[in-house]
């Protein structure tokens, strides 16, 4: 038995809802049987699907033309500016992080700059997204830091002052991660938050600065996000090879 | 008093005492991380760039601790665990 329910995906947040933390996951769009996809998971894959048509968009005649497209320069910029910021951050081998942190990056910022849309309410504004997110930072960090220094390379970062450290170091590696997706959370949801409650008290203009604003936050917590993942996960790295 | 008096009273007191106060100190650290970061600026505009970079990821490290007790203030006010078990008995 499938069901298909559209009716509250799409009528406007910002006119009439309840608001709270625990009916924004509760969305639900598709369901099957047990099976439910919910609001989060399809504005997500729009995002998907957005970005990946982008990026077919911008790759699709490599080699034919000889000129750049107007979208592959924009693109070709945002990776450069990427790459410096890597360059800046991790060393001098920085290229292994740039996939990761790009992924990140432009994931977030597409659901973050999507909120202009009345309707579309952006996944990073969900607990499980950001935790999610922050999750693949958590796996990111043994994989790279293994990768470039070793096991014995990687577990010595836990005992890196004193062996007595050992709790401190291992609760400053697991809050760390989880302040990075609670971080993300906050901020979005206290933009919706902030967007929809004003619109309860006056309507019109004072939501759309405000929007406006949430637009500024969300692209520097993008920002943020890429930036703190790149640090954390490049802070193990073979010495020798860095000076 | 009835229990879910008091404690929809109490959590909607907790909620903005915890995000007024828990804003102050965040809203300290930011303005003098802001000011400081500006003075470097104007004092090495070559290194603007680096420093800017470095006073965001600072600031939203700061902003964690007013973010947690917005976190706080929302559990508070709309998953209150203690109202669902008043609500069951």
């Amino acid at each position: 038995m499938i069901k298909v329910d559209f009716s509250q995906w799409w009528d406007i947040p910002l006119t009439d809802r309840s608001i709270g933390l625990q009916n924004y996951d509760q969305i639900i769009i598709f369901s099957c049987d047990y099976f439910e996809i919910n609001a989060t998971i399809f504005n997500t894959w729009i995002v998907m699907a957005l970005l990946t048509l982008v990026s077919w968009l911008a790759t699709r005649d490599l080699n034919k033309k000889k000129e750049n497209s107007k979208l592959q320069t924009l693109l070709e910029e945002l990776v450069l500016w990427l790459q410096k910021e890597t360059r800046e951050n991790s060393g001098s081998k920085n290229q292994q992080y740039l996939g990761m942190a790009l992924g990140l990056f432009c994931f977030i910022l597409t659901a973050n700059l999507l909120t202009f849309i009345p309707w579309f309410r952006p996944p990073t504004a969900s607990l499980s997204t950001t935790m999610a997110l922050a999750a693949i930072v958590f796996m990111a960090i043994p994989y790279f830091a293994i990768k470039n220094a070793g096991v014995k390379g990687y577990l010595k970062k836990f005992i890196d002052p004193l062996p007595i450290m050992l709790p401190m170091n291992i609760f400053s590696e697991i809050f760390s991660i989880l302040a990075m997706g609670l971080r993300l959370f906050g901020n979005m949801l206290s933009g919706v938050m902030f967007a929809s409650i004003l619109s309860a008290f006056v309507p019109f203009f004072a939501p759309l600065t405000m929007q406006t604003l949430g637009l500024l936050t969300g692209s520097i917590q993008a920002y943020i996000f890429a930036l703190l993942a790149l640090v954390y996960t490049s802070s193990v790295r073979n010495e020798k090879e860095t000076e | 008093m009835e229990p879910l008096e008091i404690i929809a009273a109490a959590s909607v007191l907790g909620a903005c005492i915890c995000m007024g106060i828990g804003s102050i100190g965040s809203a300290l650290g930011e303005g003098n991380a802001a000011a400081s970061a500006l003075k470097a600026m104007s004092q090495q505009p070559d290194e603007a760039n680096r420093i800017r970079s470095t006073m965001f990821v600072s600031l939203a490290m700061i902003e964690t601790t007013a973010l947690y007790s917005l976190l706080i203030a929302f559990l508070v006010l709309y998953a209150n665990p203690f109202w669902k078990y008043f609500i069951n008995q």
